[in-house]
């Protein structure tokens, strides 16, 4: 290695590091969000007078603070019913996101179904997928009771079955092998159990 | 063609070339200088100052012998409006430029003060309302023409050998454009556009394996948030349009270096033989084989 070609070497070297040390950082900076999980909210929906087994009542809770009225969004309670599995001591609360591309769902009594105004997306009772282009059953938030008021914590996904999984953006399908072509995010919060 | 060049601009001859040669001085150094009565007026040295100045930046950036380079070069055959759509396209961005960092002027990139931010600059600031039509209008305008060009291009076959790297930098300005358009449409943050880049990340999250990743680094997190509308600002007015600039840049270099093509319809003309061909008959005369041989 000729004088020359070593010093060419180290300049450029030293060219990249002092470029890396401008542009990664940057770039981590632009990403890091990918990997940090907010704080866990919950908020209190009402009494669990409020709340029965036989139909839906709409909540409106704040998911995300701090953006005024589109941090807010709505959730279907209801209590749970012994006869689909359930805990009838524990609360439902299904999202209105629906699961094809966003557009918030309305929970019709006399049908029992939930339907998307959008695309057409039908859901029976419990959320699940029952037409329309959905590719999983509605989201649902975590529910725990303090001082006599429901309240409602992180939202997760569920799978065809209804088994818990972590949060999913809509048009992500759930369970079996999309576990991996849509892989769980480290954003979202572990689903319960 | 000699081209019309002010005097002030024209390359100064080397020593031992031009009139001169190797005979008497120049006039201008061989002659005393005029004396103030006898000079020029001062309105002719007023005419005469614009151009002292361009020839006195000239001579130190050589900026003419670029400039006349590029304006003055040679187009094919045939060359008609439709080959303006790239200038069109070009001025289109120039405008989407000049208003945007206007608008910038008044705008507030927080989910709480935005909209308010966008209805006082269209109800209330002078004229708002037209520099933000032109922005919002001009966007359109610039899509349909990018893609107006991008036809011509290809029906005239002018992707085709030596610019296929020219075509692919389009297209990358293309896609640059439309996100562009994703990221704008977010900023009035009205219902509109709001529920339309909810719409945009969920499909963007609906890609397999890095999907979902993608619509994190979209949002900034795992739902729409403050932090959201403040990336999309920033990609909007800062990374995107950087990364144009030097893309167009690239492709008007390509433009010029490569020349453009001729319309189709034009048939190449055929290569004129370098030298005249003779046409050898045998003649009667004799004249053949017996030349050669005496």
């Amino acid at each position: 290695m000729t004088r020359r070609r070593v010093f060419t070497v180290a300049v450029q070297g030293l060219g990249g590091l002092a470029g890396a040390a401008v542009v990664l950082p940057v770039v981590g900076f632009a990403v890091a969000p990918l990997f940090e999980r907010g704080e866990e909210r919950w908020s209190p929906v009402g009494p669990t007078d409020d709340f029965n087994a036989e139909t839906y009542r709409a909540v409106v809770l704040t998911e995300t603070p701090g953006i005024g009225e589109v941090g807010k969004t709505t959730a279907y309670v209801r209590q749970g019913v012994e006869k689909l599995g359930e805990d009838p001591q524990g609360y439902i609360a299904i999202s209105t996101r629906c699961a094809h591309a966003g557009c918030p769902v309305r929970f019709v009594s006399a049908a029992g179904n939930f339907i998307c105004p959008c695309h057409g997306g039908v859901y029976d009772f419990e959320g699940r997928r029952i037409g329309g282009p959905p590719v999983r059953p509605l989201d649902r938030f975590q529910t725990r009771v303090r001082g006599g008021r429901v309240e409602l914590g992180p939202r997760y996904s569920v799978t065809s079955q209804l088994e818990p999984v972590r949060a999913r953006d809509p048009g992500e399908f759930t369970g079996g092998i999309w576990e991996y072509l849509y892989p769980p995010r480290p954003t979202t919060f572990p689903p319960p159990e | 063609m000699k081209l019309p060049i002010p005097a002030a601009l024209r390359r100064p001859a080397k020593p031992g070339e031009g009139e001169g040669g190797n005979g008497p001085a120049p006039a201008n150094l061989k002659d005393a200088p005029p004396r103030p009565a006898e000079g020029p007026g001062a309105a002719e040295t007023a005419k005469e100052a614009g151009i002292d100045v361009v020839g006195w930046v000239d001579q130190r950036t050589g900026a003419s012998g670029f400039l006349t380079g590029i304006l003055y070069r040679k187009v094919p055959k045939g060359t008609n409006w439709f080959y303006t759509l790239g200038s069109a396209t070009l001025f289109a961005f120039t405008i989407q430029a000049i208003t945007g960092v206007f608008l910038a002027m008044y705008y507030t990139p927080s989910p709480t003060e935005a909209y308010g931010s966008i209805t006082h600059l269209t109800n209330d600031v002078f004229l708002g309302e037209f520099v933000r039509g032109m922005h919002k209008w001009g966007a359109s305008v610039m899509i349909i023409l990018i893609f107006l060009h991008m036809a011509r291009t290809f029906f005239f076959g002018a992707y085709k050998y030596p610019r296929e790297l020219n075509w692919v930098i389009g297209v990358v300005l293309l896609i640059l454009t439309l996100v562009m358009g994703l990221t704008g449409y977010l900023l009035p943050f009205d219902q509109r556009s709001f529920w339309a880049t909810i719409v945009a990340s969920n499909i963007t999250a609906s890609g397999p394996v890095v999907g979902p990743y993608l619509a994190d680094f979209l949002r900034a997190g795992p739902d729409f948030s403050a932090t959201t509308l403040a990336r999309f600002y920033a990609l909007h007015m800062l990374l995107i349009p950087g990364a144009i600039i030097a893309l167009i840049g690239a492709h008007l270099y390509l433009v010029v270096k490569l020349g453009t093509t001729a319309p189709p319809w034009l048939r190449a003309e055929k290569p004129k033989p370098a030298t005249p061909v003779v046409e050898v008959t045998a003649g009667t005369d004799g004249g053949g084989d017996g030349a050669r041989g005496r």
